[in-house]
């Protein structure tokens, strides 16, 4: 009877834990499905505010804008229609509000029904115009021309050099300066926490006494615990303008400050995680190789490291992990300019600091909403590459040692 | 004793018929910390009222007051054209109540000469037409701009009010809060920047501006009182007509001289 029993609390046990297996696969394939269903959906969007048209005189030879140009146009650094393929005559630009100061309240009326009247005299008289209006408020019969967009593909999201998706009326979608922004940030960090990290692991595990080490591991696993805005404003106060003086530079937040404060926060995580591997070597093999008469460190380089090898990668693959994901510290220091980098002591703009600044405030679904998801998954298949290239050289160093 | 009883029942009605307050108000978060603190005061005095105070930015509490969950939505900005037309369409009609008022200051680094701006020396700057101070006539000195970041009111403000809806330039720097905006200014020598008028620090200097080229007007609460000074927007209120009756106590203590009071503790500037 107690056998019975045993044996099926144990399958019911095996049970529960094979169930909890399938269900955190089961969230992270749907939060994956989520990110790229959302993602994906950016391309074929138009960039042009949704609901909204660009249109012009039906006698304007210009048929397509770009959104560059678009851009150009409403911030007054194309004046002209023949700049863009059109006529010798100035661009007038008009918005819906812009009505009102060239029509009179009567004549737009209480509760606006006149706008699309008033919006056909407009364009009939005066025709070097450039509207940018609701599409709803076009009257029946309209005879304007609207203007088109080339809508959104995967190249151009991919290739394009700016990055403005609130700029109106047409967003500017170009990724490209925030990969190579996040990049560069997260590659020097990795490579300042590193040796960093690394040696301070060997020097826990290996070398430092007991009491030392039982007062210096808490303390460095207390850092991983302190919230990234701290980080985030030490850098603010501390990192930035010392870079700034240091390299005599007109601004301090810098990509070299992110990374700084990035290598700061990697620390903890490569750091317990190498240190664990490194411990975890045998005590047999330390002393067979002190035996043989190989000196300490001989002993930490031929055999400790080797061992722990696959340890060390993943406290180095965990550390990487969280520089390239990392939001608020870097939020706060890197100065957030969406520039191609020029260097490492340029402002540079990554991507998750891109999403937590702008998701907030970007309407649910639309053409900003899914540039961000966008965004969400190329930081996914960096990092997607990253451990797999890390987890390839690893495996092949296992084979080696063995 | 008949007496005492009548009165007791007179009391426990009144308290039946006067059902708590219960508020939601969403929306700007320039507005949320008056907002909150005039929740707290408002609450202290009628006990058993609950005034929540939710923040978000001013989109998502007009688009809220679109659903219905929320009574007031506060703005930082006027009503769009087209969060209109989506309220005319919904079949709602919508109340607009300022509050009080919000001047901008627009802060350099003390080391700087430069000690005031025209409008349009400020839209070069932030648009990237101008690049080193010299060109506005101080030193021979890199110029580094410093917004707040898009998803930001004060973004929109003064993007739409002193750089009269012209794009940023994507050098300037954005950063993610008014204190890391003062910081920064306070420490870069060629930095330039906004802030709220009640976030001025002795570590940055505000500058002087002038919206005709003229006068040139000093950020402080007088000149922004007796509106002197231009770069000053209204903060607003919004509900639905409907609940009017429900909205108004609190909307009425806001404007009272108490409620004024408090707005001019917080930074800003009262209405009356």
């Amino acid at each position: 009877m107690r056998l019975w029993f045993r044996k099926v609390g144990e399958a019911f046990l095996l049970g529960m834990i094979r169930a909890s297996g399938a269900v955190s696969s089961l969230v992270v394939i749907l939060i994956v499905v989520f990110l790229f269903k959302e993602g994906i959906g950016i391309v074929g969007e138009t960039t042009v505010e949704e609901g909204f048209v660009l249109t012009v005189h039906r006698d304007n030879p210009v048929n397509d804008l770009t959104p560059i140009q678009v851009k150009d146009i409403f911030d007054q650094k194309i004046t002209h229609w023949a700049e863009v393929g059109g006529k010798q005559d100035t661009i007038i630009l008009l918005h819906l509000e812009d009505l009102a100061s060239y029509y009179t309240e009567e004549q737009i009326g209480a509760n606006l029904e006149g706008i699309p009247k008033c919006l056909q005299h407009f364009i009939d008289s005066v025709p070097q115009t450039l509207a940018f209006v609701p599409g709803n408020q076009l009257p029946h019969g309209y005879t304007g021309k609207i203007v088109h967009t080339p809508p959104v593909t995967a190249a151009g999201f991919l290739a394009d050099r700016e990055w403005f998706p609130t700029a109106q009326p047409s967003a500017q979608l170009g990724v490209m300066p925030l990969i190579l922004g996040t990049l560069l940030v997260s590659l020097f960090a990795i490579l300042f926490a590193l040796p960093l990290g690394l040696a301070t692991a060997i020097y826990m595990a290996e070398v430092a006494d007991e009491r030392i080490r039982r007062w210096l591991k808490p303390v460095i696993e207390l850092l991983a615990g302190i919230p990234s805005v701290v980080y985030g404003f030490f850098g603010l106060v501390v990192v930035v303008p010392w870079v700034q003086e240091l390299f005599g530079l007109p601004v301090g937040e810098t990509a070299l400050s992110g990374a700084i404060v990035l290598a700061i926060m990697a620390l903890p995580t490569i750091i317990t995680v190498s240190e664990d591997a490194l411990r975890n070597t045998p005590r047999a093999m330390k002393e067979a190789s002190l035996a043989l008469g190989a000196s300490h460190w001989q002993t930490i380089r031929r055999v400790t490291i080797p061992y722990s090898s696959s340890g060390i990668t993943a406290g180095a693959i965990l550390g990487i992990g969280r520089a390239i994901g990392e939001t608020m510290a870097v939020l706060m220091v890197t100065g957030n300019a969406a520039v191609m980098p020029s260097g490492i002591l340029e402002p540079v703009r990554t991507i998750p600091a891109t999403i937590a600044a702008e998701l907030g405030e970007a309407p649910f679904g639309g053409l900003h909403f899914k540039a961000l998801f966008a965004l969400g998954c190329i930081l996914f298949i960096l990092t997607l590459i990253i451990n797999l290239l890390v987890e390839s050289v690893s495996s092949k160093n296992k084979i080696r040692t063995r | 004793m008949k007496k005492v009883l009548f009165a007791g029942i007179a009391i426990a009605l009144m308290a039946a018929t006067q059902a708590p307050l219960r508020l939601v108000i969403k929306g700007s978060d320039t507005v949320l910390p008056l907002s909150q603190k005039e929740a707290e005061s408002f609450m202290k005095a009628n006990k058993g009222s609950a005034v929540t105070v939710v923040g978000g930015g001013s989109g998502v509490g007009i688009s809220a007051l679109m659903d219905g969950t929320t009574d007031i939505a506060m703005s930082s900005r006027k009503l769009k054209l087209d969060e209109k037309m989506k309220l005319q369409e919904s079949g709602k009609n919508v109340k607009e109540v300022i509050i009080a008022y919000d001047a901008l200051a627009v802060i350099v680094n003390p080391g700087n000469k430069i000690k005031q701006l025209t409008r349009e020396q400020i839209e070069n700057i932030f648009t990237g037409k101008y690049t080193n101070w010299k060109q506005v006539g101080g030193d021979d000195m890199q110029i580094i701009a410093y917004s707040r970041e898009t998803s930001s009111g004060t973004y929109e403000f003064f993007k739409e009010h002193v750089m009269k809806k012209k794009n940023y330039s994507p050098k300037v720097l954005n950063m993610p809060a008014t204190g890391a905006i003062i910081q920064s200014v306070g420490q870069t020598k060629g930095a330039i920047g906004y802030v709220g008028l009640a976030y001025l620090e002795k570590e940055v200097t505000a500058l002087k501006v002038s919206y005709d080229g003229k006068t040139f007007t000093e950020p402080n609460m007088t000149n922004a009182k007796n509106k002197s000074y231009p770069v000053v927007r209204p903060l607003y209120y919004y509900y639905a007509t409907k609940s009017e009756s429900k909205v108004k106590p609190f909307v009425d203590y806001i404007l009272s001289t108490e409620g004024q009071g408090i707005v001019e503790k917080v930074g800003y500037v009262p209405v009356k």
